[in-house]
Order: structure tokens, then sequence, then C-alpha cells
């Protein structure tokens, strides 16, 4: 027993290994570089520690604005995450109760929106938006947004209700709750571990988008934090120091979620696909 | 009375913010750009009719010919690459242990980091002036990774393995702890060892969850656009240019926008024909076994 768990440990643990050279290289780069001056980042060997590190990168790159780049990002991320969940709670819980035609076309068609490539209807969706006259806005990039997020948000959480036992409809039903008062006392609590899955998931999704941004956005006033990235490369150039510290200040909300809601985050990426 | 109110659930309208907003901002631009295609718009003016002019064009275009192939090398390339990482470390993830929990934090990183990102730091750090060519000097890893059109490929599907293999690693791991430790205490007392066991035991039970990988990995291949984008811009020259690069080209650039529309409804149907034919590739495989049970 113990020598068949000896051997693919050591084939597994050099893969491991391998593996976390392999993504603490780049990471370790990065952030090794942010320290740098401009000086010693021509100078120096790339993957050494820097000889003098200083924070000059970082100032550079707050006084560029970051802060309002930061805020949109999390206006957009906010707002799509809390209206994603609210209607795809109200969706889920109709395909679930329901057993009536309308509701199982409503829960075919967003499965059907999980295949739909975002990079595929971006040409229409910026025809929509330039119509509606909403081009370089904040919200141009938060309903389109919404709508993507929603059919996983709705497929996941439909999934999570299906196991809450009927008997607790029933009683809330004779207790005389109507829809809505059914929805908040009872929906919200029992899926909530799976809402707080889903919100960390899709908010990760939109604070990394970029297409959206990319298309949709122009000016400096509407840009939010990928999209500032690429513009830094640009506005910077040889700066690459000073890059690199944008990019570890746009990941450290993210890391810090990560380390708040771990274990949430793991279940929530393949929650939609775990079948 | 039960089956009555059980038929009547909730009222319908609590699915309908849900629903206007996926089918206004999802499901009709789906159909737009099916319409989009039989149109010549420049992205300012007004769309015109243009029936089925664009796709010829399309279809005809040596550019866009070099695109369909770069981006079918990619696709295999990339399942190529990140399938026996993604399982190897799904498999390795999969048991519990205290040093396994903190690696698993270092390992899915990546997840975490948005595509502009991992391309702007890959775009330093393999850097000929800059980055770890100057640090190690070791020849081999002395290239133009970016600079070099025979490179440049191999270079976009590690980055995007870098990217996704975490992605996939959690598929694995979630279908590895659902095989039963009964089976592998079973092989061992029949004296299988362990790649035995791998091959007769871990590789049959995590048959679905290499078709949904497969699946999400090959599909997902056709949308690589924002860290293509970032890292080379589609260049040097063509050499980096895939589908969903040359249809944002066509579109943004050469303010070709029906062509670009016709170039993504050809990204939807290759897209839908593949999970489809992959689907089925599973209900067959599904079935057949249940034939055999019988």
């Amino acid at each position: 027993m113990t020598t068949t768990r000896t051997r693919p440990n050591i084939v597994g643990g050099l893969g491991g290994f391998l593996w976390l050279i392999v993504i603490l290289v780049p990471v370790y780069y990065v952030v090794v570089t942010s320290l740098r001056s401009q000086a010693g980042f021509f100078d120096g060997n790339p993957l050494a520690p820097p000889a003098n590190p200083t924070l000059d990168n970082y100032k550079l790159v707050l006084d560029n604005d970051f802060a309002s780049y930061f805020a949109n990002s999390v206006v957009v991320t906010l707002a799509t995450v809390v209206v994603t969940v609210a209607v795809s709670l109200m969706a889920a819980y109709v395909v679930v109760r329901r057993t009536d035609r309308a509701a199982a076309i409503t829960y075919k068609l967003f499965l059907l929106g999980l295949a739909i490539p975002l990079q595929a209807v971006i040409i229409p969706i910026y025809y929509m938006i330039t119509r509606l006259r909403l081009y370089d806005t904040l919200l141009a990039l938060i309903l389109p947004s919404i709508a993507f997020a929603i059919p996983l948000t709705v497929v996941i959480l439909a999934n999570f209700l299906r196991d809450v036992p009927k008997e607790l409809f029933d009683a809330m039903r004779v207790d005389g709750a109507g829809d809505w008062r059914t929805l908040w006392s009872l929906v919200l609590p029992v899926t909530k571990p799976a809402v707080v899955t889903v919100a960390i998931y899709d908010g990760l999704t939109v604070w990394n988008g970029f297409l959206f941004p990319l298309i949709l956005t122009q000016s400096p006033e509407q840009r939010v934090l990928p999209l500032a990235l690429w513009s830094f490369q640009g506005q910077f150039t040889v700066n690459i120091p000073a890059v690199l510290a944008a990019v570890v200040l746009s990941t450290v909300p993210v890391l810090v979620l990560y380390v708040l809601g771990r274990r949430h985050l793991a279940s929530g990426m393949t929650a939609g696909f775990g079948k | 009375m039960s089956t009555v109110s059980e038929r009547r659930g909730p009222t319908l309208l609590m699915a309908v913010p849900a629903l206007v907003f996926f089918t206004v901002f999802a499901l009709a631009p789906l159909a737009g750009v099916a319409v989009l295609s039989l149109m010549r718009w420049d992205g300012l003016g007004t769309p015109s009719w243009a029936g089925l002019a664009n796709w010829p064009e399309v279809l005809g275009d040596p550019v866009t010919h070099e695109a369909i192939w770069l981006s079918v090398k990619v696709m295999i390339l990339s399942w190529v690459v990140q399938t026996p990482f993604a399982l190897l470390l799904g498999l390795l993830t999969a048991r519990r242990g205290r040093y396994r929990e903190v690696l698993g934090v270092l390992y899915f990183l990546p997840l975490l980091l948005s595509s502009a990102a991992i391309a702007i730091a890959f775009k330093a750090l393999l850097d000929p002036n800059f980055g770890m060519s100057q640090a190690l000097h070791i020849a081999a890893l002395s290239q133009d990774w970016l600079g070099n059109p025979d490179l440049v490929l191999f270079v976009v599907v590690f980055v995007i393995a870098w990217q996704f293999i975490p992605f996939h690693t959690l598929l694995y791991q979630a279908g590895a702890r659902q095989i039963p430790a009964v089976l592998y205490e079973a092989a061992a007392i029949d004296g299988a060892g362990p790649l035995r066991q791998f091959f007769s035991i871990t590789l049959p039970q995590l048959r679905y969850t290499i078709i949904t990988s497969s699946t999400l990995m090959l599909v997902g291949s056709l949308t690589y656009f924002d860290i293509v984008f970032v890292l080379t811009g589609g260049g040097p020259g063509n050499a980096t240019r895939l589908l969903p690069l040359d249809m944002y080209l066509t579109g943004f650039s050469n303010n070709d926008m029906g062509r670009a529309s016709t170039i993504a409804v050809l990204l939807v149907v290759v897209g839908v024909a593949l999970s489809l034919g992959l689907s089925r590739l599973a209900r067959f495989d599904r079935g057949s076994q249940q034939e055999g049970m019988g």
C-alpha cells in the first residue's frame, strides 16, 4: 500500500515543483522589477533582487490617475455583480420552482447563453451602444457585462436551489408568504454560499475584462484598470518598472479577496461545469 | 392540491429582468452579427445592405486563411500542452494536506490575473534586452521570443497555457476527488502498480472530466483575444494574427465591420459545431457504456 503511493508522489511532486517555478518566475520578476529604479533596471541582473529598492514607480503610477481608473473598475464591477446576482437569483427561483414549459424554455435559453462567445458579438454590441448614445460611459460596460454574466450565474444558482427540499417552500406557503417574501427569507439565505461563490467569480471576470472596455470606451475619464495597464504601457514606454508597478497595484485587491475567499473561489470556478 | 400549487410556483415576472438583459445584450447581438455580416458598415455611418458580398471576400482573403490556420494550430497545440499538465496537477492537488494548501494558493495564482497583466508581464520578461535572457545567459533562453516569427506562436501557446492550466487543474482536481478510494485499494490488493492504476482506474474514471475540459479548451481557444492583442498585437507581421484578432483588426482598424462580422459568424459556427461534436462524442460514450452494462 505504502509502496504504491510513493512513485506517483515522486512524478507528481516533480511536476508540481516544475509548475511552481513556472508560476513563480514571472510573478517574482514583476514584483522585483517594479521596485527597481530606471537606472537599476538597465544595469543590473533582471532576476536579482534590486540593489536599491524604491517605491518611486508606485508613486509615478499613483500620480497618473491610477486612483480614478481603480474607482471606475470598482463601480463597474460592483454594479455588474449586484444586478447580475439579484436578477439571476430571481430567475433561478422561477426555473427551479415552476414546472411549466415557459420555465423550462427560459432555463434552456440560459444554457444556450453559456455558449455565446463574447468576442463574436462585440460588433453588434458596439453598434447598439453607439446608437443608445452610451459609447464611452461606464454604463456601456455594465449593461453587456451583466448580460454575459447572467447565464452562468443562473445555472449555478439553479443547480444549487434544486437541492433545497420542497418542504421548505411548502412551509413558506402555509405561512402565507408570497413570492417576494419567499425569495427574501428562504431562497436568498439558503443559497448564500452559492451566491458568494458566483459573485466572486463574476466580479473577477468583470474586474479583469479587457474587450468591452477596449471597444466601448475611449477617454481616460472612463478608463478601467486592465485598459489602464495597456495604456500605461504606451505612455511610459521604456519605463517598464512603472508599468509593472501598475500591474502589481491592479492585482492587490484581487489577491486580498482571494486570500479571504479562496475556498469559495475554487469551488465557484468549476461549479458550472462540474457535472 | 399540492400538484396544483406545485405547478404554479413563483410568478414568471421574476424571470423577466434577467431575460431582458440577456435577450437585449447577448441574444440580440448574436442575431445582429449574422445580419451585419450581410451589410457594409464603416463603424460610424449607417450600415447598408451588401447581401452575400462579404462572404466570398472573407473566404478568399489569404490573411483570413492564414488566421484560420493559425487558430487551428494554436487550438491543437494548446490542447496538447495543457491537458497533461492540468491532469497531473489536478491529481496532485486532489490529495489533501497542509503543504498542499499552501501550494494551492500559488498554483492557482494565474486565475486571478487579468490577461492584460499577464501579457505585459511576459512581454517584459521575454524582452531580449531587459528580460530573463540578460539574467541567465543561457544561449537557448536568449532568444528574441516575441520578435522571431518562427518562435512567437509557441510563446503565445505557452503564455496561454500559463493562464489557463490552473482552471483545468481545478476541473481535474474536482473530478479526481470523486473517484472512490475503494477502486485503488482493490487494485492495490490485486497487485496493480501506480502506472497500471493510472491507466485502468484514473483515466477511465476521469473521462467525462476530460471531455468537459477538452470542450472548454478547444472552444475557448477560438476566443483568445486579449492576451494575444497585448502580447504581440498579431505580429511580428501576421505571425500571431489569430482569428479573433483578425476580426478585431478588420473591423476596428480597417473599419470594415461587415467583413469583421462575417469572420465573427465563422467563429460562432465553428465553436458551436465543435461543442456539439464533442458533446455527441460524450453521449455516444455514455450510450455504449450503458449497452455494455445491459
